[in-house]
């Protein structure tokens, strides 16, 4: 088992994203740090680009996490729809 | 001497406002919500309004919808002042940019002037009806009860203003100022415009606010917008209209970005109560066949032999809406 982890900086942009982030993935756990918050999970974390569209209420693309994104950790899958870290490759 | 830097983590006080705590628990709130929920006036109004002496200052007794919960009706868009202005600046630049393309290129002069013509015989006379748009609106946002429906409905007020000052000068760039005299005597005057005319002025003296929103948002805007900005709008592209498209694109953009709003204020009404959807349903039918008794001929003078089969097209994507919002229509 090893852990993935992605890190955003904290502001009202990615509160709606970490919220999707968590109720997407119920393994993952939650870590707040100053002005920073690291979302840490077993094998794999998943984004769903849906699960933010339906908190923010418009039309998100996933590469504006980037926007506020600090850093992650794992391989990386992306497309349209989900953004999707793991070990797996 | 040595420093040491260290972070100290500073844990607020308080999560967000008590009425907020109240309604989705202690948790962060978003900016939608701060500016939207649970700040709806209740209690302690002093005198009843001397205008109406029935009602309190803002009384749920004044439309026939019921909910235990006005709070339900929501804006998906999750629009609060400052992200409403923020979108629609963003509009208003590409508008911006589209008549001013048009202008220094001289497109207006290359569109056809049979197009040209049905340009400023149906857009641009459209502009009093959305003025009509904007009282009904604005009327619901004054008369309305629940903050998050009177506040986008105040939005969609001044979004009606702006669709009619578009209009304006899409008849300014068409045919300079004569056109809007011209398209008001038409409004006034005219014998194609005058069963719109009757109906629009029909709406400006409802006393119901939620038969307003159904009337004008859901049934007038659901029928016009696919018919004006969708249909004839591809005629226009066809036809060597195309800065005529290029400058309505706002208002097809626009009918695509609120129908989902209005939808979701139907949608959630209807499901309150059978009492509420036999209502809305009710409203819908009423104005359905008034709504489509002003556009025939609109339709007709706009596409000619298309139009009844483009009308039937635009009746049946309305009905599917309508059933899929859960009413009986």
């Amino acid at each position: 088992m090893s852990t993935v982890f992605i890190a955003f900086q904290t502001n009202e942009d990615t509160r709606p994203i970490v919220e999707s982030i968590l109720a997407d993935n119920p393994h993952a756990s939650l870590e707040e740090q100053p002005a920073m918050v690291k979302i840490n999970a077993e094998d794999q974390l998943v984004i769903r680009r849906e699960s933010i569209e339906e908190r923010i209420g418009r039309d998100f693309d996933l590469q504006e996490l980037q926007v506020n994104l600090i850093t992650i950790s794992g391989h990386l899958d992306e497309d349209d729809d989900t953004f999707t870290l793991s070990w797996k490759n | 001497m040595q420093i040491d830097l260290r972070t100290v983590a500073i844990k607020p006080l308080r999560n967000t406002f008590d009425h907020l705590v109240e309604r989705f628990g202690d948790k962060p709130a978003s900016r939608y919500q701060e500016g939207s929920y649970n700040i709806q006036q209740e209690s302690v109004f002093h005198y009843r309004p001397a205008w109406d002496a029935d009602n309190v200052l803002f009384d749920k007794k004044r439309t026939k919808i019921q909910m235990k919960d006005w709070y339900a009706l929501k804006d998906p868009r999750q629009y609060y002042y400052g992200s409403y202005t923020i979108a629609r600046a963003r509009q208003q630049d590409a508008a911006e940019s589209i008549f001013d393309m048009v202008e220094e290129r001289g497109l207006a002069e290359l569109i056809p002037a049979e197009q040209k013509q049905i340009a400023l015989d149906i857009l641009v006379p459209m502009r009093h009806a959305e003025w009509g748009g904007n009282m009904g609106n604005a009327y619901i946002s004054a008369y309305g009860y629940g903050t998050v429906i009177t506040q986008a409905c105040l939005y969609h007020s001044m979004d009606h203003l702006g669709v009619a000052q578009y209009l304006t000068r899409i008849g300014l760039v068409l045919d300079g100022p004569d056109a809007l005299d011209k398209a008001k005597d038409d409004w006034m005057d005219g014998a194609l415009w005058q069963p719109m005319r009757r109906h629009v002025e029909n709406l400006l003296v409802l006393e119901d606010w939620f038969e307003i929103f159904v009337a004008q948002n859901l049934v007038l805007e659901g029928l016009s917008y696919p018919l004006f900005y969708d249909h004839l709008d591809s005629e226009f592209s066809a036809n060597g209209g195309t800065a005529i498209s290029m400058m309505t694109r706002f208002m097809g953009e626009w009918a695509g970005e609120t129908a989902k709003w209005v939808d979701a204020q139907i949608k959630v009404a209807a499901a309150e109560s059978p009492e509420n959807k036999a209502v809305l349903s009710d409203w819908v039918k009423q104005y359905r066949a008034v709504t489509l008794d002003a556009l025939t001929p609109l339709a007709k003078r706009a596409l000619g032999d298309k139009a009844a089969g483009v009308l039937e097209d635009v009746l049946t994507e309305f009905n599917a809406r309508c059933a899929k919002l859960g009413l009986a229509v």
